[in-house]
C-alpha cells in the first residue's frame, strides 16, 4: 500500500500513524519518492531538504514510541509557502531579491506546527512577494496545474495548491491577501481557507499588504483543512493585530442543513464562464435540497472591491517592500558607488516587473496631492464594503459565489494583460477588505478543469463555513479525486 | 532706517528625547550606550522580512508621565503612522511615528530666565507645547574610507518628540526652556537627557518679523545635539535672516545643518527638495487605547514641579533664591534636603546652607573629575552613596542651634561625618568638642582673667566706650578652657562682670 500513501488524507494518515501501522519515516520516504517522480513536471516546490525531513520524521516516530505524541498532526508533513519563515530554511518569496536569505527565526505558525509534531516539509513556489494570480511571477520557476500541465495553478499560493493536487504532500500553508489561497485552491481542485483577519498570527509572514494578509490552511479535504486550522490559530503577542485569548472563540457551527445561504445579486452573471456558473448553481441546489434557506442579497458596492483593493494593497506594499535595499540582507547590486546607488540598483535588479508595477502604483496613490483622491478614498470605499458585507451577514449565515469566474487559463495567456489578471480575484477580494473568513471548496469541473465555490461568513464563523463544506464534500467526494500524472 | 533692535525673533523647538526604558520601542532588544556596533539588534529591529512591531508599554507610560508632568492632555487613544523615506540607517525604510494621534497633546513648560545677577531671580515664563509623539530612533551611518558603515544599535530606541508652540523669543529663552525641560524629564525619570550620548537632540525653527507683524518665513536647523548649539544657532540664524531681509532679499524656507566646530549654519535642502514622506496609518499597530486607570496611576508618580518647589522653599522655608535654586535643580538633592528638614524643622536655612555648600562640594569632590559630563546633566553626584544621612545632618544643625558646638566647630564635625559616616553627637563627644556652658565655672574663670593686670588696659578702653576692646579678654578665657567655652555665654558673663 506504500505507493498509495500520497493519495491519503491527513486525517487517514494520522489514524494509521496512531495505530502504529505507519511510521512518519515511511510516509516521508514515500512522499520523497513521489517528489522525485512528479515535482519536475509540476514545479510546486522550490526547496526540499531531505535529510532535514527524515530527521524530523525520525524524531516524530521516537516521540510517538515514547508515548509523547503531540496530537493529530504528529508525524504528518506540512509544506510551507516560501513567504512564511521557518528557522534555517530559505525565505525567498520566490524573488531574486531574497534568493540568498535563510530565515534566522521561526514564524508563529512554524512554532505551532513544531509544537503539534508536524514535519515542516519544504518550501513552495509562489508569485514573487505573493503578487499575482498564476505563480508566473515567480523568479525561481514555473508551477503548472496538475490537472493540465499547460495551465497555470493559480496564485499566488500556486505551489501550495499544486503540491496538494499532485499528491506531493497532504497539507500545505498558503497566504491570502486578495484570494491567494482560494483562487489556486479552486483552480487545482483542493480546499483552501482564508481565516478571519486576526485569527492566525502574521508573525513570520513576509508582509505584502499588512491589513489584508492572512496565513491559511490548504488541503485535499475540508476535514484536513480544519485539522490544520486548529493547529495554526492561537494568540500571539508578537502580532498586535492577532486576537487575544479572550477574543478568538469561534461561533459554533450549528447544523449545516439549517444554514441561511445568501447569493449576491449579479455574481453569477457577466464574466462568469457557463460551466463555472452551472457547477455553482448545482451546489446551491444541493444546499437547498438539504434544507438550507437560499436567498438573494444585495451588495451594491461590490464593484468597488477590485479598484479599492489595488489602491490599499499596493499602498501598503510600496511601504512594506521598502526594506529590501541590499543594505542588511538580500540582493546587493555589484554596480554601486554611493549607498543610494547601491539601494537603487539593488532594487532595480532584485524585483520583478509585477512587483515594480505595484510598488510604483502604491507610491503614487500615497503621494502628496494624490493620497486624498486615491488612498484615503479607497479607505472610505473599504469601510463601505465591509459595512455592506456585515449587514448582509446579519441576514444570512454565509454568502455563496464562484471562487473564480473562469477555470485555469493557459500559461502565458494573460501574462501581458495585468488588468485581466486582476479580475481573477473579483469574488475573493471583498473577504480580505472586510477581514472575513472565506473558504473555497471543489464543486465540479469545467471540462477537465476543477471549479470551486466560495463561502464567506461573518468574523469568526470558520466552523460554520467548514461544516457547510463538509456537508457538500460528504455528498460529492471530490476531495480524494486524483490527478493522473 | 531699520536696525536689528526692531526685529523680533520667533523660535519653535522640536526636541527628540530618548526615553529611559529597558527595551526598544517596538522590539524586545535592550539598548544602552557604548556597546559594540550591531550588538543590540534582533530580527524586529533589523526589519527582517516577516517581523512585526509590538508597542512597548513602558515607553507609552513614560510618554504619558511626561504629559502629566507638563500638564498636557492625555487623549483617549493614540496611533502610529509610517513615514516613508529611504536611508541606509533606517532598517525598514519607514519610521514608525505618530502624525495625527500623538500620545500627548498640549501642556506647557515654565522657564526661568537669568536674573540681573546670580543672586537675583530672573523672569519666569510659560512656553506652550503643541504635542509630543512617540517614535523610533534610527541607526547611525558613518563613512569609512571608500565605504559606508551602519550601526543599528540605536535603531528602535524610543524617542519622544516634544514640539513647542512658537513661543520662544530669544536664544536665552531657548536655552532656559531646554534646561527646564531637561530638569523635568530627568526629575520624573522619563529620560536621562545625556547629550554627550545623543539622548537629546533638537530641531530649531527660527523666523524673524517686525513686532506685531505676521510670522515670517522660517528655517529649520536640524539635529542640534547640545544646548549651546541651539543657543548659537538662534544667534547665528537671527543675524543671518536680519542681514538677508535688510539687504532686500527674501528668506527661503529651507532645512539647515549646524557645524558646531565652525559655529556656522549651512543649507541641507530647500523646499523644492523636501521629502514626500507618504504618511499612512501603520496597519501593524492597532489604535492604542490609553486607559484612564493607567493615567491615574501614573499621575501619582508626577514629582513636584521644579518651580513650585523653588517657590515653596523661598516662601515657606525662607531660603534665599540661590540656595533654593541649587536644591531644586536636582530632585534627589531636594528630597534629601526635605528629609533633613523633617528631622529638624526649626532651621531649614541652616540645613540648606550645609547641603547647598558643604555637602555638594564634598560630594562633587568625591565623584572625582566628573565635570563636563554633559552640560545639562545634573551634577554627577550620588546621594545614594552619600556617607551622611539626612537625619544625621539635621542632628549636626540641631547641635549648633542648641549652642552645643560653635558654627566653626560644626564645619569640622561635618568634615568628620563625611569621612566616617558617624553621628554628629558621637564625633563631638569623641573629640571633646562639647562647649563649656557651665555658668559657675566660667564666671570663676572670668573673674580670674579680669583680675590679671595684663588686661587692665583693655578693660579701661571698654569702659571708656570701645566695644571691641572686650574681645581682647575673650582670648585668654578660651585659652584657659581649651577653646570649649561657649562664646555667647562668655560675652554675656564678661559684660556682666565689667558692669
Amino acid at each position: 500500500m506504500a505507493d498509495a500513501l500520497h493519495t491519503l488524507s491527513a486525517a487517514e494518515l494520522g489514524r494509521r500513524l496512531a495505530a502504529g501501522s505507519l511510521t512518519s519515516r515511511a510516509l516521508c520516504e514515500a512522499l520523497l519518492a513521489r517528489y522525485d517522480a512528479v515535482n519536475e513536471k509540476v514545479g510546486a516546490f522550490t526547496h526540499l531538504d531531505r535529510a532535514d525531513v527524515l530527521a524530523q520524521a525520525d524524531a516524530s516516530d521516537a516521540r510517538r514510541q515514547a508515548g509523547q505524541g503531540r496530537g493529530p498532526l504528529e508525524g504528518i508533513p506540512v509544506a510551507i509557502k516560501d513567504n512564511i519563515a521557518v528557522k534555517g530554511q530559505p525565505l525567498t518569496c520566490s524573488s531574486k531579491m531574497l534568493a540568498s536569505l535563510v530565515s534566522p527565526y521561526d514564524s508563529h505558525v512554524a512554532e505551532r506546527l513544531r509544537a503539534a509534531g508536524a514535519i515542516l516539509y519544504g518550501r513552495l513556489n509562489m508569485d514573487e512577494f505573493a503578487m499575482g494570480s498564476s505563480t508566473e511571477n515567480s523568479a525561481v520557476r514555473k508551477t503548472f496545474n496538475p490537472w493540465d500541465l499547460a495551465r497555470i495553478p493559480g496564485g499566488s499560493s500556486g505551489g501550495s495548491a499544486a503540491a496538494l493536487a499532485a499528491g506531493l504532500v497532504p497539507l500545505s500553508l498558503g497566504s491570502d491577501t486578495g484570494g491567494s489561497i482560494r483562487q489556486p485552491a479552486s483552480h487545482c481542485g483542493v480546499v483552501g481557507l482564508k481565516p478571519t483577519y486576526g485569527l492566525v498570527s502574521r508573525f513570520g509572514l513576509v508582509a505584502f499588504a499588512s491589513s489584508l494578509d492572512q496565513i491559511g490552511p490548504m488541503a485535499r479535504s475540508v476535514e484536513d483543512c480544519e485539522l490544520l486550522l486548529t493547529a495554526l490559530a492561537s494568540a500571539d503577542v508578537r502580532d498586535m493585530t492577532c486576537f487575544g485569548p479572550a477574543e478568538r472563540a469561534l461561533t459554533p457551527a450549528g447544523d449545516a442543513k439549517q444554514l441561511r445561504i445568501g447569493v449576491p445579486k449579479g455574481f453569477l452573471g457577466k464574466g462568469v464562464a457557463p460551466e463555472v456558473a452551472a457547477a455553482v448553481e448545482a451546489a446551491i441546489a444541493f444546499y437547498r435540497a438539504q434544507g438550507c434557506a437560499v436567498s438573494e442579497v444585495e451588495l451594491p458596492s461590490a464593484d468597488l472591491a477590485v479598484p479599492t483593493y489595488y489602491v490599499v494593497a499596493t499602498a501598503e506594499a510600496s511601504s512594506n517592500l521598502g526594506r529590501y535595499d541590499g543594505v542588511r540582507y538580500g540582493h546587493r547590486s555589484a554596480q554601486a558607488g554611493t549607498p543610494f546607488e547601491m539601494m537603487t540598483n539593488s532594487r532595480s535588479e532584485g524585483f520583478g516587473a509585477e512587483v515594480k508595477r505595484r510598488i510604483l502604483l502604491g507610491t503614487f496613490v500615497l503621494s502628496a496631492g494624490y493620497a486624498d483622491a486615491y488612498y484615503n478614498r479607497a479607505l472610505r470605499a473599504r469601510a463601505k464594503i465591509r459595512a455592506e458585507y456585515l449587514a448582509a451577514l446579519a441576514q444570512v449565515d454565509v454568502l455563496l459565489t464562484p471562487t473564480v469566474p473562469t477555470p485555469a487559463f493557459k500559461v502565458g495567456e494573460k501574462a501581458s494583460d495585468p488588468l485581466q489578471l486582476y479580475l481573477e480575484d473579483i469574488f475573493t477580494i471583498p473577504a480580505n477588505l472586510a477581514g472575513l473568513p472565506a473558504l473555497s471548496v471543489p464543486c465540479g469541473k469545467s471540462g477537465h478543469l476543477p471549479v470551486g465555490f466560495h463561502l464567506v461568513g461573518a468574523p469568526l464563523s470558520e466552523a460554520k463555513l467548514l461544516a457547510a463544506g463538509r456537508l457538500f464534500e460528504a455528498a460529492h467526494g471530490f476531495a480524494h479525486q486524483q490527478v493522473a500524472l | 532706517m531699520s536696525s536689528s533692535a526692531e526685529w523680533e525673533v520667533v523660535i519653535g523647538l522640536e526636541v527628540h528625547v530618548q526615553l529611559r526604558t529597558r527595551a526598544k520601542v517596538f522590539a524586545s532588544s535592550s539598548w544602552g550606550f557604548g556597546q559594540e556596533p550591531n550588538e543590540q539588534v534582533d530580527p524586529v529591529v533589523l526589519g527582517l522580512p516577516g517581523t512585526l512591531p509590538v508597542v512597548n508599554r513602558e515607553a507609552v507610560e513614560k510618554s504619558i508621565l511626561f504629559g502629566l508632568v507638563v500638564g498636557a492632555e492625555i487623549p483617549a487613544r493614540c496611533a502610529w503612522d509610517r513615514k516613508n523615506y529611504f536611508y541606509p540607517d533606517n532598517p525598514k525604510n519607514y519610521q514608525l511615528t505618530q502624525k495625527d494621534f500623538p500620545v500627548v497633546v498640549g501642556g506647557s513648560v515654565e522657564i526661568e530666565l537669568p536674573g540681573a545677577s546670580r543672586n537675583v531671580m530672573g523672569e519666569h515664563k510659560r512656553i506652550r507645547l503643541h504635542h509630543a509623539h512617540l517614535e523610533e530612533d534610527v541607526g547611525k551611518l558613518s563613512h569609512a574610507g571608500s565605504g559606508s558603515l551602519v550601526d543599528y544599535n540605536r535603531a528602535g530606541v524610543p524617542l519622544l518628540e516634544i514640539v513647542t508652540e512658537p513661543d520662544l523669543r530669544s536664544a536665552a529663552e531657548a536655552e532656559a526652556f531646554l534646561r527646564s525641560l531637561v530638569a523635568m524629564l530627568t526629575q520624573a525619570g522619563v529620560a536621562d537627557c545625556d547629550m554627550e550620548k545623543g539622548q537629546l537632540r533638537c530641531d530649531c525653527n527660527v523666523s524673524i518679523r517686525r513686532p506685531g507683524a505676521p510670522l515670517g518665513t522660517r528655517t529649520e536647523t536640524k539635529n542640534l545635539n547640545s544646548i549651546s548649539s541651539v543657543r548659537d544657532t538662534v544667534v547665528y540664524e537671527t543675524a543671518r535672516q536680519i542681514r538677508e531681509l535688510e539687504a532686500g532679499r527674501a528668506i527661503t524656507q529651507e532645512t539647515r545643518g549646524w557645524n558646531a566646530e565652525l559655529s556656522r549654519g549651512y543649507v541641507l535642502r530647500d523646499k523644492e527638495d523636501a521629502h514626500d514622506y507618504r504618511y499612512f496609518p501603520d496597519p501593524d499597530i492597532p489604535t492604542l487605547e490609553l486607559s484612564r486607570a493607567t493615567v491615574e496611576r501614573l499621575a501619582k508618580q508626577v514629582p513636584e514641579n521644579l518651580y513650585d518647589r523653588q517657590r515653596r522653599y523661598m516662601d515657606k522655608l525662607g531660603l534665599p533664591f540661590t540656595a533654593a535654586s541649587v536644591l531644586v535643580a536636582d530632585r534627589a538633592l531636594a528630597e534629601w534636603f526635605e528629609a533633613a528638614v523633617a528631622a529638624h524643622p526649626a532651621n531649614p536655612q541652616g540645613i540648606a546652607n550645609l547641603v547647598a555648600n558643604d555637602l555638594l562640594r564634598d560630594l562633587s569632590a568625591a565623584a572625582g573629575a566628573a565635570t563636563g559630563f554633559g552640560e545639562a546633566a545634573p551634577a554627577p553626584i550620588s546621594l545614594a552613596s552619600c556617607p551622611i544621612k539626612p537625619a544625621q545632618l539635621a542632628g549636626l544643625v540641631k547641635l549648633t542651634d542648641d549652642g552645643v558646638i560653635s558654627k566653626q566647630q560644626a564645619k569640622e564635625v561635618f568634615a568628620e561625618m563625611f569621612r566616617s559616616g558617624q553621628d554628629a553627637a558621637a564625633i563631638v563627644d569623641a573629640k571633646g568638642l562639647r562647649q563649656n556652658s557651665d555658668t559657675g565655672e566660667l564666671e570663676k574663670i572670668v573673674q580670674e582673667v579680669i583680675a590679671d593686670p595684663a588686661v587692665a588696659k583693655s578693660i579701661a578702653e571698654y569702659r571708656a566706650g570701645n566695644e571691641k576692646a572686650i574681645n581682647a579678654l575673650k582670648g585668654p578665657i578660651m585659652k584657659r578652657t581649651q577653646g570649649k567655652a561657649n562664646p555667647g555665654l562668655i560675652d554675656q558673663l564678661l559684660r556682666k562682670a565689667l558692669g
